[in-house]
């Protein structure tokens, strides 16, 4: 019996522990952290793991972006559509920094994203040797954490560390900067997922008594709100928000980074809150009598005027990050924790309630803004064509099944403005930063996660052209993602701000594009150019139903506007309509 | 009230990390806010490092600033601090050319009034320390300055707080 023990205890031990590299550490941690693609760029100082990453090909899919900017993009795309931690992986130096702006969009939209950088060896720190960058201080405002390991025995604590905090509480981009001597380094490695750290507390524990008050606010307000953000998405509490708005009858509307979490169609889904959202959230936010934000942060280009929004509103703040609690707007009421666990809580002790009347202001203002705004964006009787219709035109042809992908600027409002969702982690954009250039290569990674779904690339010529190389991936790869580029010869949101708020001094907005369609079938992209409104509907009809990736260019109108607008600084309830 | 301008003493304990000074100053740099004085050493607690920070601010934005500080991954706590409710030191040191112990009589009556330590002399220098409020080591060394001082240097604040900070129970739970 005692000897049967210690053959199994030595068998044990031989599966735990082994003598490996650090490079091959590495890659047994990814795959230990489920991570089956990463998105990269080679060099030297990251060369170790390549070529472990060779070896273990068929393992672990390693993408070829065609930019290190490009990696964290699909790195991103991958999480926000699967709600798993992405990879990107570079060298060190210019591979490093090419990061920076990838990891800056997923720290303020809080995307959980690990990054893997290669090191000069650790003798060469601090000696500016080539490709040498202090990417740790460099990255240190913009990750959730970062470290820097010099010997290979610290990876597997590290890497676990990076993937837990990545992943939990409030999600955020981690990077881990590793020396080339430690990946050279040989250790006894086993493995062991994170299960805390001492000094990080990822969701602050829900306080019964907050949410009995949240309740008893809720339960006696004559016109409630909700504003609901992506934390919603990140905790997956789609379901309780959903039981939560029916149960209580509150009118729900979303941030940019909140959409999708309720089906477009739904009657309670009231729309988009913002600078370009719809009208009647944005005027009743100044009306409510109980405002309820979940999962959101008050963000400025929600709120306009802080010194104006729902002064009248008792303000309840569910939120996971205690920081964001009276950061912008002082809560009546915050409860912390988890959306879905305090949603939970809150569900059975809300009032069965419908606000009929209350409901109806709604869907008066909504007329006001379809009449004003809505039919002519996606039914134009104009002869140039909108960027509305031909949201419109995808709406229809994908069912509202698509995941858009949207970059920055006008067609990305127009994006969320009327793009139609009926599936959760659908709306995949630059929120926080405003990073153009995000959307072609966000794509790319939403697309390998999902590949049963459609995803459809909304991009303007301005951004499109910040990260134009990714074509080489998407054809490398044969990644079927379907990239409609919204032409309107401007970067279209600072022509619009010239012309309101310039006096029409249209400074360096005006671009002379190449031809898209060449540069596409270039890289053996099937692609069409469409300029008259009798040829939108076939050309979106090809373009799903190619089979791989599509490319479809749409001139619009050159100089429209989006609207409704907040003009930037004024209240929501200013917000104009022309 | 909470947007007067005020001095506050912020304690953040920390894990022993290289980078983390680096982290926590980016906080009061991203938002363009002065650090005062920064002290940065070990604490009661074994392993625990403890910044003292002192900062000139609303109290109303040094809420938000303990937010973000706490945020970060490896701070364990963050505490600010009202004037009244610590007890506060600085810490400096003076380096004076030893002839003037002797030929200047006064210098001798100031050492002793204020309640210095000479820590050592040789025959070219003594060294002077001194600990005490801002304003006593202003003091002091405004009335050493007309004496000429070879080198002078002067720690951030260090404080401890009247109340007790339940740190030490916050560690020993995560142990269990």
């Amino acid at each position: 019996m005692k000897e049967t023990q210690t053959i199994e205890q030595q068998q044990k031990t031989s599966n735990t522990t082994e003598r490996i590299s650090g490079s091959e550490a590495i890659i047994k941690c990814l795959l230990a952290e489920g991570v089956d693609i990463l998105y990269g760029y080679p060099g030297g100082a990251i060369m170790p793991v390549y070529d472990e990453l060779f070896k273990y090909r068929d393992k672990i899919h390693h993408v070829l972006t065609r930019h290190e900017q490009g990696a964290t993009h699909a790195a991103q795309g991958y999480a926000r559509i699967s709600g798993k931690v992405g990879v990107a992986i570079a060298t060190s130096g210019p591979g490093a920094t090419n990061l920076i702006t990838g990891i800056a969009d997923a720290q303020i939209d809080s995307t959980p994203m690990v990054c893997i950088t290669g090191q000069v060896a650790s003798h060469l720190l601090g000696s500016d040797a080539f490709q040498e960058t202090d990417i740790v201080g460099i990255s240190t405002p913009v990750t959730k954490w970062n470290h820097q390991i010099t010997k290979a025995s610290e990876i597997p604590t590290v890497l676990a560390k990076a993937f837990y905090i990545a992943k939990s509480g409030r999600p955020g981009p981690v990077l881990i900067d590793i020396t080339k001597d430690a990946q050279f380094e040989e250790f006894d490695f086993s493995y062991e997922k994170c299960k805390g750290v001492r000094s990080y507390n990822p969701i602050p524990e829900t306080d019964i008594d907050d949410v009995k008050a949240a309740a008893q606010l809720i339960n006696s307000a004559k016109k409630p709100m909700i504003v609901w953000g992506q934390g919603v998405i990140l905790s997956e509490a789609e379901n309780e928000l959903i039981a939560v708005i029916e149960k209580a009858g509150i009118p729900a509307a979303w941030t940019i980074l909140g959409a999708s979490a309720v089906p477009t169609a739904h009657p309670l889904n009231i729309g988009m809150v913002g600078m370009h959202g719809n009208y009647a959230p944005n005027m009743l936010t100044n009306e409510c009598d109980v405002l309820i934000a979940i999962g959101m942060r008050f963000d400025d280009r929600v709120t306009g005027n802080l010194a104006t929004y729902a002064k009248q509103a008792k303000i309840i703040h569910f939120e996971i990050d205690p920081a964001e609690v009276d950061k912008n707007v002082k809560s009546d009421v915050a409860v912390l924790g988890d959306a879905k666990e305090s949603l939970k809580k809150l569900l059975p002790i809300l009032n069965t309630n419908s606000h009929p009347e209350w409901h109806q202001k709604f869907k008066d203002l909504y007329a006001i803004e379809y009449e004003k705004v809505i039919k002519n964006d996606i039914h134009p009787t104009k002869e140039g064509l909108t960027m509305g219709e031909v949201l419109k035109e995808i709406n229809i042809q994908t069912k509202g099944n698509a995941a858009i992908v949207s970059d920055v600027g006008q067609h990305q409002m127009i994006a969320c403005r009327y793009a139609e969702f009926t599936t959760t982690k659908s709306n995949i954009t630059s929120g926080g930063l405003g990073t153009m250039g995000f959307a072609l290569p966000a794509a790319i990674g939403a697309k390998m996660s999902a590949p049963d779904r459609d995803v459809v690339a909304i991009i303007g010529d301005g951004g499109y052209q910040m990260t134009i190389q990714e074509l080489g991936t998407i054809f490398q790869q044969k990644v079927p993602v379907k990239i409609v580029v919204l032409n309107n010869e401007f970067l279209g949101m600072v022509r619009q701000w010239q012309q309101l708020f310039f006096d029409k001094r249209y400074a360096s907005t005006e671009m002379t594009n190449p031809d898209f369609v060449a540069i596409a079938k270039g890289y053996y992209i099937d692609a069409q150019k469409v300029t008259k409104r009798s040829e939108l509907k076939k050309a979106v009809e090809e373009m799903m139903a190619c089979e791989g990736p599509y490319f479809l260019e749409v001139r619009v109108e050159k100089e429209d506007n989006v609207f409704p607008m907040i003009p930037s600084g004024a209240s929501v309830s200013d917000i104009r309509l022309e | 009230m909470e947007d007067e301008i005020k001095t506050f003493t912020v304690s953040i304990y920390t894990e022993n990390n290289i980078g983390l000074l680096n982290r926590i100053s980016a906080i009061f740099q991203r938002r363009h806010i002065n650090i005062e004085s920064l002290n940065t050493s070990a604490s009661e607690i074994e392993g625990v490092s403890r910044f003292t920070i002192v900062i000139k601010l609303s109290e109303e934005r040094i809420k938000k600033i303990i937010g973000q500080l706490e945020k970060q991954v490896e701070v364990i706590k963050a505490y600010y601090h009202k004037e009244e409710d610590t007890i506060y030191q600085e810490s400096c040191l003076f380096k004076i050319k030893s002839d003037l112990l002797f030929d200047e009589r006064q210098i001798q009556n100031i050492i002793k009034d204020s309640n210095a330590r000479i820590v050592t002399v040789n025959k070219e220098f003594f060294v002077l320390e001194k600990s005490g409020r801002s304003n006593e080591i202003e003091l002091l060394y405004r009335e050493l300055k007309v004496f000429g001082i070879m080198q002078f240097t002067r720690s951030g604040r260090i404080a401890v707080t009247k109340d007790e900070m339940k740190i030490s129970k916050m560690l020993e739970a995560f142990n269990h």
